[in-house]
């Protein structure tokens, strides 16, 4: 696999949120609005890769049979660490993000990444693996607020952006039950795409 | 009375899975059968119980006089694992049947975001006046509403499979779909309360 396969494939083939499903809870917690969304997008993609090359790094130390504690540990400290920053600079979008900064730590997507790619792979590889999933998964949660920024306020970025007031903004798409019709629709929307890609090379073939 | 009011709204108007949107994971993997959905369900209020205590005394007692409260996050993970742990071998000790029916979910709540949002909500700023009696009550109140929704949705979910749903919206998409139904319908109860 050459370094620009591995980078793609965690924005697309192995997309974390879109098609691995994991880490859901921030995906439907803090997409609110767009900006929610990129800065939580940059917190995870921080800790993903700090932790990736601090992993692939000691590797050869852990022992096997300790292996997930000791991960959980490096990730645990990034993140605090992270927190500590974002507190003292960002502190609105601090305030914003609140309880699922620290539950980085528990995001099935970081420890799988250690456990499955770091822990087998070079440092450099584990970085460009890294960042894929992280820019992989900061898009998909982008997509998923710009849906529920424009139909539930009708602004993005804090922007009016409906020309002539076309439609009334639907205030239940920036509440709880929003969040989930909208990632419901948007996996249903892969599935189609992926299902009539799979009929293209079958029918290549 | 007070304590009354705080249980009723942590089980349903604070819904752990429909409105603060922790534990979804699970919620999405282990619901496909009412059976396991129990069990999961039972092994979560144990074990949120047991870790939102833990960790609450050791923030009273260790952590809030020493100025470490920026350690949080790295104590309460490992006393969370710590706490799943013992719980597997103390149920495997006393009570067998029990554990052969929860077997493959206790590891898995150790990464259940609902286990550490609970032990980091019970010492949050707004939270600073609890004692025990209330994180008895909270951690208790939200546990039981993630049994009961995770249960509810199981029982959905098993009819979802026998009825005609568009290819596309098979599997996860509609789960999601029907869980925000369900959340509509729960916002009614914030009037509850007024």
């Amino acid at each position: 696999m050459t370094k620009k396969q591995n980078l793609l494939k965690g924005i697309f083939q192995e997309n974390p949120v879109f098609v691995l499903i994991l880490g859901m809870c921030p995906v439907l917690g803090v997409t609110t609005s767009l900006l929610n969304a990129l800065g939580m997008g940059a917190a995870f993609t921080v800790v993903l890769i700090l932790s990736n090359i601090l992993i692939s790094l000691i590797r050869k130390l852990i022992p096997n049979d300790i292996r997930i504690p000791a991960y959980i540990v490096v990730i645990a400290t990034l993140v605090t660490i992270v927190d500590m920053v974002m507190n003292a600079f960002t502190f609105s979008l601090y305030e914003e993000l609140g309880i699922f900064i620290p539950l980085i730590v528990v995001n099935c997507v970081v420890l799988g990444r250690a456990e499955a790619y770091a822990s087998k792979n070079g440092v450099v590889d584990s970085a460009i693996d890294a960042l894929g999933m992280g820019l992989g998964y900061t898009i998909a949660i982008a997509i998923v607020a710009s849906i529920r920024e424009i139909l539930g306020s009708g602004e993005l970025l804090g922007f009016n952006i409906i020309p002539f007031n076309l439609f009334e903004p639907a205030t239940i798409f920036i509440l709880a039950p929003g969040a989930f019709i909208t990632l419901g629709f948007l996996l249903a929307l892969i599935n189609v795409i992926v299902a009539k890609r799979n009929k293209k090379t079958v029918e290549n073939k | 009375m007070n304590l009354i009011i705080l249980g009723i709204s942590s089980i349903l108007i604070q819904n752990v899975i429909l409105s603060q949107f922790l534990g979804i994971c699970s919620y999405i993997g282990v619901s496909k059968k009412s059976q396991s959905a129990i069990g999961m369900g039972l092994a979560v209020i144990f074990v949120i119980l047991t870790s939102s205590l833990l960790t609450f005394t050791i923030d009273k007692f260790i952590l809030y006089p020493n100025d470490l409260i920026y350690m949080r996050t790295i104590v309460y993970i490992l006393v969370i694992s710590g706490v799943v742990q013992f719980v597997e071998m103390f149920i495997k000790k006393a009570a067998p049947l029990i554990y052969k029916m929860l077997g493959i979910y206790l590891p898995l709540i150790t990464t259940n975001c609902a286990v550490l949002g609970v032990a980091l909500t019970v010492v949050a700023p707004e939270n600073k006046n609890w004692g025990y009696p209330e994180v008895i009550v909270y951690s208790l109140g939200i546990s039981i509403g993630y049994t009961l929704i995770i249960y509810v949705f199981s029982t959905m979910r098993e009819r979802l499979e026998n009825s005609d749903i568009p290819e596309a919206f098979k599997g996860t998409p509609i789960a999601f779909i029907t869980t925000g139904i369900m959340a509509i319908a729960f916002m009614g109860f914030a009037g509850l309360l007024g």
